[in-house]
């Protein structure tokens, strides 16, 4: 029979599976709004992939770098809507 | 027999229904004819999937630290995730994206 660590596996395959699909999008999409939405959506199937990979290798440590991965793909995804609304970061 | 228990069945399929949504919002992402619908199919069903798969993970796991810090994770995706989304459609429909209607082509 199988263990808990192959379902792991499954999931954590399926969703590199799902990354490659948006991976096309965020290439081959007609302007640059389609590629940050798509950026947006991989960085956010990330934060999934790297606890699957923390349950693989028995390791909790990673859900701390999904933590801060979570944190860090928000701040970008902000920014990066900021500055294509406006032009510019933070105005002086 | 099976080599698992009971939570880890439940577990199980609760990261099934995961794997569904987020491979529902890719072929959104994919196939759908405009950057709004785009953001519609991803905007949800991102944040449904990651949801049930942390979800998914905290009942394999059980009572301890790191299931906290699984629930704190579902707490920021569900903060965070559609503040993204709508961000970038604002910045989209500021700088003149016209919407798709029926009969165009797809961009």
């Amino acid at each position: 029979m199988f263990e808990m660590v192959d379902v792991f596996l499954v999931v954590g395959v399926s969703i590199a599976f799902t990354i490659l699909m948006c991976l096309y999008r965020a290439v081959r999409g007609p302007g640059v709004f389609n590629q940050v939405a798509a950026v947006n959506v991989i960085g956010t199937k990330v934060i999934v992939l790297l606890v699957a990979i923390g349950y693989i290798f028995e390791r909790p440590m990673f859900v701390d770098i999904a933590l801060l991965y979570a944190g860090l793909n928000f701040v970008g995804t902000l920014v990066m809507a900021k500055y294509l609304e406006r032009g510019e970061i933070c105005s002086a | 027999m099976l080599g698992i228990g009971v939570t880890d069945i439940i577990s199980i399929i609760f990261m099934a229904g995961g794997i569904f949504f987020m491979v529902t919002g890719a072929v959104g992402l994919l196939r759908f004819p405009d950057f709004y619908t785009r953001l519609h199919a991803t905007g949800k069903c991102d944040t449904l999937g990651e949801v049930l798969l942390i979800t998914g993970c905290m009942i394999f796991q059980g009572w301890s630290f790191v299931s906290v810090k699984l629930f704190f994770l579902i707490f920021f995706i569900f903060m965070a995730n559609p503040v993204g989304t709508h961000a970038i459609m604002k910045a989209a429909y500021y700088t003149g994206l016209k919407p798709w209607k029926k009969g165009e082509e797809r961009r």
